[in-house]
């Protein structure tokens, strides 16, 4: 019966640093056992909703409910954990000590070697966090989120900055996690990250919820690609071309839409050998969501 | 792996015991102080300086100063210098910099009270003034031969530690008015001129009467006219007019830093 009921929702919620607004009208809902990420570039107010969302940020308007209750509420913190995109711990004291402290402010915490096996940090418990990579501190930072065992945790871009192999390694523990049945938010400017774990993906742009599908929609979407070129056809005689979406001039330029950019590549090459300048590109996250949800914004 | 779901209601906070709680105070402060001592760029200094500072004025340079026994007057101005300094950077400039690299941020988002982190800091900053209250008494007794009943140096101690709950808070608000290691550099400009003209490091009627005059304002001054009654340096101490102020600067430095912590 919870099934159905956000366990935690943003309405019309509004904030400003100065003369920026961050979050315009922000709608979401967190449901109970998924996985959801928020995809966005860089100033989106992806940051801002998770600050607001974790009771570290006060939104000018606008409802926040975590748990149906205020965020700001200590006690209701204690049912989530937060990783920030960025935080740096004291260097002096060791990762076991650490993942202690944090235990500390849980009711009923994870045993501390469950939660160093979890983050893959059993090796690295007696290490002083100055003396950790910049992955591994990322790690100790993921298990101060879940060492108080909580229902729903917060990630904030967490593998920006690792390489690959540390990235694959942090995707499995999130899994983990996830089958274990904790709800997660999980912010990332990567489409392959939000497309490897995520149930429900949403856009965010501008503060806004701009649009929100599962991978495999986003995944249709995001194989459409432009093409710009400088050919003789007309707007009216490149649109005919079966697979193009669209076409708009760009100055002498034109540019298409389209799906399949290899297909629609070899049509445009027999109408018009002189084609010349090709360049093609994927389209911008924004451009496919926006293909398929009709240019709403 | 995960908690029973049952057991966890729907809406709402989650609930700790008292014993929890007591817990989660003690283990702040306890990480906390580890964290400092790990920090002998921090320790060392702040319990070195003052000790190092008495023993070259009160026992190196020689000199009388009338009826006053300069070992024993020293003794009290050091220990509030020494008490003061551990509050003002502890506060300001440990919090600054747990502001800069978003430790703070994340304490905030946890279920963490921010209470304990204060309590972590006060239990900090008391902790180091007793060690350099100890190191201060030892040398004067020592090298200075300065004689104390036991009463009447526990009293010393107590007032120094209530003390510094003042500048804990001057450096509370510090603390939430910059970031990072600019805190060091407003705290020292308070701290070393207010040292100096609440007569801390040398007597103030050294000090042209203007200064003497002026002492008045600072907390230290206060703090040293205490201590010195309690130490029988001066005579006709009015004790309950000079922790009134104190209490009220404490006052007055918490509502600007809470008032400043809030506005954001």
């Amino acid at each position: 019966m919870s099934a159905s009921l956000p366990i935690a929702s943003l309405r019309q919620v509004h904030k400003r640093y100065g003369a920026v607004t961050a979050l315009d009208g922000m709608e979401l809902d967190l449901r109970r056992g998924e996985l959801l990420a928020m995809l966005g570039s860089n100033g989106a107010g992806k940051t801002t909703a998770l600050g607001v969302l974790t009771g570290r940020l006060c939104a000018d308007a606008g409802e926040v409910k975590l748990f149906g209750a205020d965020p700001k509420d200590a006690a209701v913190r204690r049912r989530i954990g937060v990783m920030l995109q960025e935080a740096r711990l004291p260097d002096t004291l060791r990762v076991q000590e650490l993942v202690h402290q944090f235990s500390c402010y849980y009711p009923q915490p994870r045993p501390l070697q469950e939660t160093l096996a979890l983050a893959g940090l059993s090796a690295l418990a007696r290490r002083a966090y100055g003396a950790l990579s910049g992955g591994q501190q990322r790690r100790v930072q993921f298990a101060l989120a879940i060492c108080g065992c909580p229902e729903l945790v917060f990630v904030d871009e967490p593998t920006s900055g690792l390489d690959v192999e540390a990235r694959r390694a942090f995707w499995q523990v999130i899994q983990c996690l996830r089958d274990a049945g904790t709800s997660i938010v999980l912010t990332t400017h990567y489409l392959e990250e939000a497309d490897a774990l995520a149930d429900r993906v949403v856009l965010i742009a501008n503060g806004r919820v701009l649009a929100e599908d599962t991978p495999a929609g986003l995944k249709a979407r995001a194989r459409s690609a432009r093409i710009r070129c400088v050919t003789q056809l007309s707007l009216t005689e490149l649109l005919s071309i079966p697979g193009v979406q669209s076409a708009e001039a760009q100055g002498s330029c034109r540019s298409l839409r389209c799906d399949d950019s290899d297909q629609v590549l070899r049509r445009l090459l027999a109408r018009d050998p002189s084609v010349s300048g090709i360049e093609i590109r994927p389209l911008s996250l924004e451009d496919a969501f926006l293909t398929l949800t009709g240019e709403a914004a | 792996m995960t908690r029973n779901t049952a057991t966890v209601p729907a809406v709402g906070g989650l609930s700790m015991t008292w014993a929890q709680q007591a817990r989660l105070f003690a283990c702040e402060a306890g990480y906390e102080i580890l964290r400092t001592l790990r920090t002998p760029a921090f320790v060392i200094p702040t319990l070195a300086f003052p000790v190092v500072f008495y023993l070259l004025f009160a026992v190196l340079i020689p000199g009388q100063w009338g009826n006053l026994h300069k070992a024993s007057y020293l003794l009290a101005t050091y220990g509030v210098f020494g008490v003061i300094g551990p509050a003002l950077f502890g506060f300001g400039v440990g919090m600054a910099i747990d502001r800069e690299q978003g430790l703070l941020e994340l304490k905030r988002v946890s279920p963490m009270p921010m209470l304990a982190y204060f309590f972590a800091r006060i239990a900090m900053s008391l902790l180091t003034a007793a060690c350099v209250v100890v190191l201060l008494s030892v040398a004067a007794s020592v090298f200075g031969g300065v004689r104390m009943d036991m009463l009447q140096w526990l009293r010393l101690l107590l007032a120094l530690l209530l003390g510094t709950l003042p500048f804990c808070a001057m450096g509370l608000w510090i603390g939430s008015l910059v970031k990072g290691q600019a805190a060091v550099g407003i705290v020292n400009l308070i701290y070393l001129p207010m040292s100096v003209l609440s007569g801390l490091w040398m007597p103030l009627f050294v000090f042209p009467t203007l200064i003497q005059k002026l002492a008045a304002v600072w907390p230290a001054w206060h703090l040293a006219q205490l201590a010195l009654g309690i130490a029988g340096q001066i005579q006709n101490v009015n004790m309950p007019l000079h922790g009134a102020v104190l209490l009220g600067y404490t006052a007055l430095f918490l509502g600007l830093a809470l008032w400043r912590m809030r506005g954001r």
